[in-house]
């Protein structure tokens, strides 16, 4: 099996290839459009900015390569945002794959500190990413925006108000939090990936 | 719900694990690696490294030893000590950190914070404070707790957060290897004033000096070295103890 790891200017990459090196897997980190094509999984991480991101892929036209893919691929954290309709960060168009709006955390009466750093849980699961993963888990969350609920939100999570923290449709799957540093439950839902 | 942060603290000389008292009496507690995962196996939320060898070869062993850490430890982990530039924290986040952290090279360069927010995110900006108290207010100091300055703790926070700092490491040199307890005056006006988490680190001898900084300074994470190290108090139980005092802590 060929996992590859989209290769752009949104950096833990380093993070990700050691998860999947820790359950028995080589990544490969390319932004080669026939290696990503060929690939059997594909994963779309992601720490930085929306628009910056969104314009390094369109300049490399790896925005439509994405949307294309026919197997498995897993956004992580920006990656997910990328993969929704729209963001608030820098007001950016993004790939539309999931049907739901990104928006930024609102501080309410100065209490909510953003970004939001920390381990918060994962519930109403529904996805076969989340096979063996208890409801309620706790997964390691950094970020300032959000993807809103919609039809393809396969896990919640709640930040004053709440979200989506995993999207599904089709064979595209997102999460929000870092799987790869999401300790043992984490790795299980790579693993759950990998298997899907 | 969010939950609140322990976080073990492993001061790095040479590449091996080593804990003074109030920044002083340097002893061996092991190898950083292996207690890096252990701390993560046990249940430690985050790892701080913070790098305290002062040779030139230093920054390329620091390199190779994050590098280690991040194979090993699937946790987040933040690593720190005489990082002054763009380049240091890019080599060492694509070395594997999730997070760096500045003290005096910030404080001596403000600039310094915005530039490596706006490079790489506030996220994974941490700005460490050493602070003690002195007639009638808290005062930083640089150079790990050496050299004195004129400006008020929660003055530098701020302008810090202003500046794109992600989160504040408050260590009260008062405190720090007291057991006596965090300090959480000054904890408790960084914590619920700035809207970044604060991470109290200093004086943690007890299971009730956490309750303490969470529940009354309302700290976001706490950090502590010995006291793990010499296993005087388990992690495990350390979070069965909050999680009982109704502090939410992950499992």
């Amino acid at each position: 099996m060929k996992t590859v790891i989209v290769k752009y200017n949104a950096g833990n990459i380093r993070s990700v290839l050691f998860a999947l090196e820790r359950i028995g897997v080589t990544g490969i980190v390319t932004d080669n459009v026939e290696e990503i094509r060929a690939a059997d999984k594909v994963i779309f991480p992601g720490v930085g900015e929306a628009s910056t991101a969104m314009n390094y892929l369109k300049e490399r036209k790896l925005d439509q390569v994405i949307k294309d893919l026919k197997q498995p691929v897993l956004g992580i954290c920006l990656g997910m945002q990328l993969m929704c309709k729209h963001s608030e960060e820098n007001d950016t168009e993004c790939l539309g794959i999931f049907d739901s709006q990104v928006k930024r955390f609102e501080s309410v009466a100065g209490l909510l500190k953003i970004p939001q750093i920390g381990w918060n849980n994962i519930t109403n699961l529904h996805s076969s990413l989340f096979e063996h993963v208890p409801e309620n888990s706790y997964m390691y969350f950094v970020h300032s925006y959000y993807a809103a609920l919609g039809a393809d939100t396969v896990a919640i999570t709640n930040y004053v108000l709440n979200y989506s923290s995993a999207l599904q449709k089709d064979n595209f799957y997102g999460v929000q939090f870092h799987p790869e540093k999401s300790a043992t439950a984490g790795s299980r839902i790579i693993e759950n990936f990998l298997n899907v | 719900m969010l939950t609140k942060r322990i976080i073990p603290c492993l001061d790095i000389k040479d590449g091996r694990t080593v804990k003074g008292i109030n920044f002083e009496n340097i002893r061996d507690a092991g190898d950083p690696i292996e207690l890096g995962a252990l701390y993560a196996e046990q249940g430690a939320d985050e790892l701080v490294f913070l790098d305290i060898t002062a040779t030139n070869e230093r920054r390329k062993t620091l390199s190779a030893l994050v590098t280690q850490i991040a194979r090993h430890v699937n946790i987040p982990f933040t690593v720190g000590g005489g990082i002054s530039s763009v380049e240091d924290v890019s080599v060492l986040l694509q070395s594997g950190a999730d997070k760096i952290s500045v003290n005096t090279s910030a404080f001596k360069n403000p600039g310094l914070v915005d530039e490596l927010s706006r490079e790489f995110g506030s996220q994974c900006i941490v700005l460490a404070i050493d602070t003690r108290f002195e007639g009638d207010d808290w005062y930083v100091y640089l150079n790990g707790g050496r050299v004195k300055t004129e400006v008020k703790a929660y003055d530098w926070a701020k302008e810090a957060v202003a500046r794109g700092a992600g989160e504040i490491l408050l260590t009260s040199m008062n405190n720090d290897g007291t057991k006596q307890g965090f300090a959480l005056d000054i904890t408790g006006k960084l914590a619920q004033n700035l809207n970044v988490p604060v991470i109290a680190s200093g004086g943690a001898g007890t299971m009730e000096h956490f309750v303490d900084v969470f529940q009354t300074a309302q700290a976001d994470a706490a950090l502590a070295a010995s006291i793990f190290h010499y296993k005087e108090i388990e992690i495990p139980t350390l979070k069965n103890f909050l999680y009982q005092q109704n502090i939410n802590m992950r499992f």
